[in-house]
C-alpha cells in the first residue's frame, strides 16, 4: 500500500477504496492534510473538512453494504464557479461576497451522486476571466512547480510574500491546475470558455478535457459566457479524466443548451488503439515568435502518434488568427450581460448610494475587479448601437467561418487534430498583462478556436521545456467524440511518460 | 399608410383640419399556469415574492427554459390575428438596469418574432368597419413591480410577475382616431378572450396599451410620434389619444414642432407628461440570448393547434348573420364576448332567433349593464329566456306580459311556464271571453260609442277598456278586431 494517500491517482484510489485496502475516510483525512499543508499555495479559498469528512463516512457506508457509485469516496476540488449548497459559491468576486446558493450546480450534484467527497472550493480567475489567476478577489495561486533555478527556501519565501516571481498554474482555472498537480485533490472540476481548463492543465502537467459544448450542464455554473462556456474535469492522467467526465455530462432538461445523447463509458476508450485514426496537423498553429521548443515538442507529437498507427494529415484551418480577436468580442459581449444581475439588489456586496443608480455605480466598482470591468465595457460597447454590426455581428461571422473550418477538415476524414496546447510554458505571477491586457489574452491563442467552434478538446503534457517546466499539447476532436481524444491523449501519455509532479516543498 | 384621409375623421384645429394618426403596442400576458422561462406560478394576488423560481431571482448560474404553453398561446393568436405563423423565431436579451429587472436583461424577441404581419378587422359603429393592421406579435418576459409606498427610506420590489410571459403585439399605424383607439382594443381584447390567450383584465394589468401618436394635415407624411406608456383600460386609451393628439396640434399651431418622447398619461389631470426625450432613450444592446436556441417548429405543429381553435368573433358574426338572419349590428353585439355569442345561440336554437336577439340584447344586456353582472352571474338563464320566447311564440303571453315574467324570473327564479300558469298570465285568445268584455264595455258606453263612430282613433280607449278588464291577457289583435266590428268603423 502507498504510504502517500494523496499519491494515487484517480483510478487507483477507486480501486484501492472500492476493493476495501483503504477506506474513503483515510484517503480524504490525507487529502484535508494535505490542503491544510499547502495553504501558501493558495489553490483553496474554501476548505470544507467537516463536509468531507461526512460525506467519506457516508461513502464508506455505502462501499460497505455494496451500492458504491463510480467515484465512491473520492475527495475532489471545487471550483469556486460552480454552485454548491449551502456552501461559499462567489467566483472568486468579492460582488458575490457571502453568498452561498441554495441549490447545487448539475454537475457537482452528479458528482456527489456518483459518490464523491468534496474537499473545498478552489481559486480561479474572477468570473472565470483571466489566464494565469491573478485576478482572483482572494489573491492569485501559485503553481507547485517552482520557477527555473529557485529552491525550495526562496519558493516558501515568496509564499509567504506576495508570490512574485512563483509561477502561475493558468487560468481561470488554476486553483483547480494548482491542487491537482500539488496532489491536494485526485482530480477537480474546472471550467472552459476559451482555454481555463486546457491551458491552467498544459502549465501545471495536468491533463484538462474541455468537453462538446452542451455535453455537460451549465446550470448552477455562473455564467461567463454562455455560448463557450464548458465545464470539464482536469485530472492527473487522462484515465483519471475519462472518469471525471462521465459523472460530469450528461443532459440535463434545465439547460436548453445541454444535448440528449446517451454518456458512454469513456474509460473503455482509454488505451484503444488509434491505429489507421487519421490526425490533422494545421499549419496555421505554426504561428510567429513560436519558441523553438513549442515547435519541437509539438513535432515530438506527432511522431508519437505516427509511430503508433495513425496517419498524420497536413491541413488548413484557414481562419484560426481570426479567432483569438473575435473571441474578444463574443465572449465579453455575452459577459456584459451575463453580469448585469450582479447589482447589490438580491444577493452579495451592495455598496450603498444616494439613489438607485448611485447604489449600482458604487456597487459594482467596487464589487468587480479589473479584468472584469474591463470586459464588461468592452462587451457594453461591442453591443452598442451603431457598433453591434461592426463587431458583434462580423465576430459572430467570423465564429461561422472558423466552424466550418473544423467541418470541413471532419468532412476529410480527419478524425482528431494535434496543437500545441499553448504558445509557451507558464510564466511568473506579476509578469504578463499589468501593462498590456493583449499579452495576456495571447496565451488562449490555440484554445479560443475550440470554444468558438464548439468542439472537445483535451490537453495532455506532452514533455517538459528546457528549463524543466511542463508543455501540453493539444487534442481537438469532432463533436461528441471524446472519446477518440482519450483513446489519441492516452498514446501521448505513454509514450512522453507520465511527468513527475514536484515533491512538495510549499 | 398614404390613404386619403376620412373628413369625418378629422379634428379642427385652430388652423385647420388634422388627423390623428395612431399605432398600439399591447402587452398581453398569456394565460398560462407557469411562467415564460420558469416553473413559477403566474396567478394574481399572491403574497410578495411568494411566486419565484431561483430563475426568476436571476440567482447565479440559473438558466431559463421555454414553457411550451406559452409558445404555443402565442402560435394561437397568431393564428387568430390571420398572422403570419414564423417556423423559426429567436430570443433575444434587452439589456438595461432596474430592480424590478433580476437579470440586468429582459428576454424579448427582436429580429425574428414567433409571429408576423396580420390584421384585426375593427367594428367602430354600427356602420363603420376599419381593418388594422398587425406587424408583428412576440414573446417576452414581464417586469416584477417596483414598490415605493412601504417605507420612507427604501423602496421594495416584489418579483411575482417577474419573468410572466407577455404578449407584444404591435399594430400598424392604421389608426385615426380615439375612437378606433378604443374599438381596436376591445376587438382584440375580444380576440384574446375567445382564444383564451389572454384574460384581458386591465384592472389586473393583464392587457396594457402602449399608444404611439403623430398629427398631420391631410394627406401629409407622418408627424413626429409620441409613446404614451402603459394606460391601462379602453377608456384612458381614448382619452389619451385626444388630449395628445390635441397638445401636439397645439404646439404645431404654435410654430413649435414634435420632440419625439415616451410620455405618461394621468387620467387625473387629464393630461400627458413628458417621461423622458429619445436622448433619453435606453440603448438596450440587443443580442441573441446565448442560453437558448432558436424557437423552431414545423407546419404540423401550427395546424394541430389550428385544428384546436374555437371559431372566431367575425366568423361568429358571420354565421350569425347568415344562419339566424341578424342584422350585423346585432350580430356584432352578441359576438362581442364568446360567453354572450353561446348564451344567445342556446336562446335562439329551434326558435325565432330574431326574437332571441332582441330580447338577449335589449332586456338581458339592458338589465345585467344595470345590475353591473355579466352573461356568467345573470340570474336568468339561456333556458329560461328561451322559454320566455317560446311563450311569446305560442302566443301564450303577450308581449307587454312577457316583459313582467322576464322581471319575475330574474328576481324569483322559477320555470317561466309555471310562473305564467300560477300567476294566470295567459293570454286570452278565446274569442267569446274577449267578446263578452267588448259587448260589456259598448253597452256601458254609448257616448264613447258615437263619439268613436265620428272619431275612429277612439278606438284606442276601447282597446285600453277591454285590456283592463281582462287584466291584461287579451290578445290584442283580437281585441282589435271585434271593436272594429262591433263599432262599425
Amino acid at each position: 500500500m502507498m504510504s502517500d494517500l494523496t499519491k494515487f491517482t484517480l483510478a487507483e484510489a477507486r480501486d484501492a477504496v472500492a476493493s476495501k485496502k483503504i477506506s474513503s475516510l483515510e484517503l480524504t483525512r490525507a487529502h484535508i492534510d494535505a490542503i491544510e499543508k499547502a495553504r501558501g499555495l493558495n489553490a483553496f479559498v474554501l476548505e470544507t473538512p467537516d463536509k468531507a469528512l461526512d460525506m467519506a463516512k457516508a461513502s464508506d457506508a455505502r462501499i460497505a453494504s455494496g451500492t458504491a457509485g463510480p467515484l465512491e469516496g473520492l475527495p475532489l476540488g471545487i471550483k469556486d464557479l460552480y454552485a454548491t449548497e449551502g456552501v461559499h459559491m462567489q467566483a472568486c468576486s468579492h460582488i458575490l461576497d457571502g453568498f452561498r446558493p441554495p441549490y447545487e450546480s448539475t454537475v457537482t450534484s452528479q458528482l456527489w451522486r456518483d459518490g464523491a467527497v468534496m474537499l473545498g472550493k478552489l481559486n480561479m480567475d474572477e468570473f472565470a476571466m483571466g489566464s494565469s489567476n491573478e485576478t482572483s478577489y482572494y489573491g492569485p495561486v501559485a503553481s507547485p512547480w517552482l520557477p527555473p533555478g529557485w529552491d525550495e527556501t526562496k519558493g516558501r519565501a515568496a509564499l509567504k510574500g506576495d508570490k512574485k516571481g512563483l509561477l502561475v498554474p493558468g487560468g481561470s482555472s488554476g486553483g483547480s491546475s494548482s491542487a491537482v498537480a500539488a496532489h491536494l485533490c485526485l482530480a477537480a472540476t474546472a471550467t472552459d470558455t476559451g482555454g481555463s481548463i486546457r491551458q491552467p492543465a498544459a502549465f501545471t502537467g495536468t491533463v484538462g478535457i474541455k468537453p462538446t459544448y452542451g455535453r455537460c450542464s451549465r446550470w448552477g455554473v455562473a455564467a461567463f459566457a454562455s455560448s463557450l462556456d464548458q465545464a470539464g474535469p482536469i485530472a492527473r492522467t487522462v484515465r483519471d479524466s475519462a472518469i471525471m467526465l462521465r459523472s460530469m455530462a450528461g443532459y440535463d432538461a434545465k439547460d436548453s443548451t445541454s444535448v440528449n445523447a446517451p454518456v458512454p463509458d469513456y474509460e473503455k476508450a482509454v488505451g484503444a488503439s488509434i491505429k489507421g485514426k487519421k490526425i490533422g496537423i494545421p499549419k496555421e498553429y505554426r504561428i510567429d515568435g513560436m519558441p523553438a521548443e513549442i515547435e519541437a515538442l509539438w513535432q515530438q507529437g506527432i511522431e508519437w502518434l505516427r509511430a503508433a498507427g495513425a496517419e498524420i494529415v497536413d491541413i488548413s484551418l484557414p481562419h484560426t488568427k481570426t479567432a483569438l480577436p473575435a473571441y474578444y468580442i463574443v465572449a465579453p459581449a455575452e459577459a456584459s450581460s451575463n453580469l448585469a444581475r450582479y447589482d447589490g439588489v438580491r444577493y452579495g456586496l451592495r455598496v450603498p448610494g444616494k439613489d438607485i443608480s448611485s447604489m449600482y455605480e458604487n456597487t459594482r466598482a467596487e464589487g468587480f475587479g479589473r479584468e472584469v470591468r474591463r470586459r464588461i465595457m468592452i462587451g457594453t460597447y461591442v453591443l452598442s448601437a451603431g457598433y453591434y454590426d461592426a463587431y458583434y455581428v462580423r465576430a459572430q461571422k467570423i465564429r461561422t467561418l472558423i466552424k466550418r473550418d473544423f467541418e470541413l477538415a471532419y468532412q476529410d476524414g480527419i478524425d482528431a487534430i494535434l496543437t500545441p496546447a499553448t504558445p509557451s510554458a507558464a510564466f511568473g505571477i506579476g509578469e504578463k498583462g499589468s501593462s498590456d491586457p493583449v499579452e495576456m489574452y495571447l496565451n488562449d491563442v490555440f484554445t479560443v478556436t475550440v470554444n468558438m467552434a464548439g468542439l472537445p478538446g483535451l490537453a495532455v503534457p506532452g514533455g517538459l521545456s528546457a528549463s524543466g517546466l511542463p508543455l501540453g499539447l493539444q487534442l481537438i476532436g469532432r463533436p461528441f467524440e471524446e472519446e477518440t481524444l482519450f483513446s489519441v491523449a492516452e498514446v501521448i501519455e505513454q509514450a512522453a511518460g507520465r511527468i513527475s509532479l514536484p515533491q512538495a516543498w510549499w | 399608410m398614404t390613404t386619403a384621409a376620412k373628413p369625418s375623421k378629422l379634428i379642427k384645429g385652430a388652423t385647420g383640419d388634422w388627423e390623428i394618426v395612431v399605432g398600439m403596442e399591447i402587452h398581453a400576458q398569456i394565460t398560462s399556469h407557469s411562467k415564460l422561462f420558469s416553473s413559477a406560478s403566474t396567478s394574481f394576488g399572491g403574497d410578495p415574492n411568494s411566486h419565484v423560481t431561483l430563475v426568476d431571482a436571476a440567482m447565479p448560474g440559473m438558466l431559463p427554459v421555454i414553457n411550451e404553453e406559452c409558445v404555443k398561446q402565442a402560435i394561437r393568436t397568431g393564428l387568430g390575428l390571420k398572422a403570419k405563423i414564423n417556423h423559426r423565431s429567436v430570443f433575444d436579451r434587452k439589456n438595461y438596469f432596474y430592480p424590478d429587472l433580476p437579470q440586468g436583461y429582459q428576454i424579448s424577441q427582436f429580429k425574428d418574432p414567433i409571429v408576423g404581419e396580420g390584421e384585426v378587422i375593427v367594428d367602430v359603429s354600427a356602420s363603420e368597419q376599419i381593418i388594422v393592421g398587425v406587424e408583428r406579435l412576440h414573446l417576452e418576459q414581464d417586469a416584477g413591480k417596483s414598490l415605493h409606498d412601504q417605507s420612507p427610506t427604501e423602496s421594495f420590489v416584489d418579483l411575482n410577475r417577474s419573468g410572466v410571459a407577455l404578449m407584444e403585439i404591435v399594430s400598424r399605424p392604421d389608426i385615426r382616431s380615439a375612437e378606433e383607439a378604443r374599438a381596436y382594443v376591445t376587438k382584440l381584447r375580444t380576440i384574446l378572450r375567445y382564444l383564451g390567450t389572454c384574460d384581458g383584465n386591465m384592472e389586473e394589468g393583464s392587457l396594457r396599451a402602449d399608444v404611439n401618436v403623430s398629427v398631420r394635415r391631410p394627406g401629409e407624411p407622418l408627424g413626429t410620434r409620441c409613446e404614451i406608456k402603459n394606460v391601462n383600460s379602453i377608456r384612458f386609451i381614448g382619452q389619451a389619444v385626444d388630449v395628445e393628439a390635441r397638445r401636439q396640434i397645439a404646439i404645431i399651431e404654435d410654430g413649435g414642432k414634435i420632440d419625439q418622447e415616451t410620455r405618461l398619461f394621468d387620467p387625473g389631470k387629464g393630461e400627458t407628461r413628458s417621461m423622458r426625450s429619445k436622448e433619453e432613450a435606453h440603448d438596450y444592446r440587443y443580442f441573441p440570448d446565448p442560453d437558448l436556441l432558436p424557437l423552431e417548429f414545423d407546419q404540423a405543429y401550427v395546424d394541430e393547434l389550428a385544428k384546436g381553435l374555437p371559431e372566431l368573433p367575425d366568423d361568429k358574426r358571420a354565421r350569425f348573420i347568415a344562419e339566424y338572419g341578424l342584422p350585423p349590428y346585432d350580430a356584432g353585439v352578441l359576438v362581442m364576448e364568446r360567453e354572450s355569442a353561446d348564451y344567445f345561440e342556446a336562446v335562439a336554437r329551434g326558435r325565432d332567433a330574431k326574437m332571441a336577439a332582441n330580447w338577449v340584447i335589449n332586456e338581458l344586456f339592458g338589465r345585467l349593464n344595470k345590475e353591473g353582472k355579466t352573461i356568467a352571474t345573470s340570474p336568468v338563464s339561456a333556458q329560461q329566456l328561451g322559454t320566455i320566447v317560446d311563450l311569446i311564440s305560442a302566443g301564450t303571453i303577450s308581449g307587454k306580459l312577457a316583459k313582467d315574467l322576464f322581471e319575475i324570473v330574474w328576481s324569483e327564479g322559477g320555470d317561466p311556464n309555471v310562473i305564467v300558469e300560477e300567476r294566470g298570465m295567459k293570454q286570452v285568445t278565446d274569442t267569446g271571453a274577449i267578446e263578452k268584455a267588448v259587448d260589456e264595455i259598448i253597452a256601458a258606453n254609448p257616448e264613447k260609442v258615437e263619439q268613436a263612430k265620428a272619431k275612429p282613433t277612439m278606438l284606442g280607449w276601447f282597446v285600453g277598456q277591454v285590456m283592463k278588464q281582462t287584466g291584461g291577457k287579451a290578445n290584442p289583435e283580437a281585441v282589435n278586431t271585434l271593436l272594429k266590428q262591433k263599432l262599425g268603423i
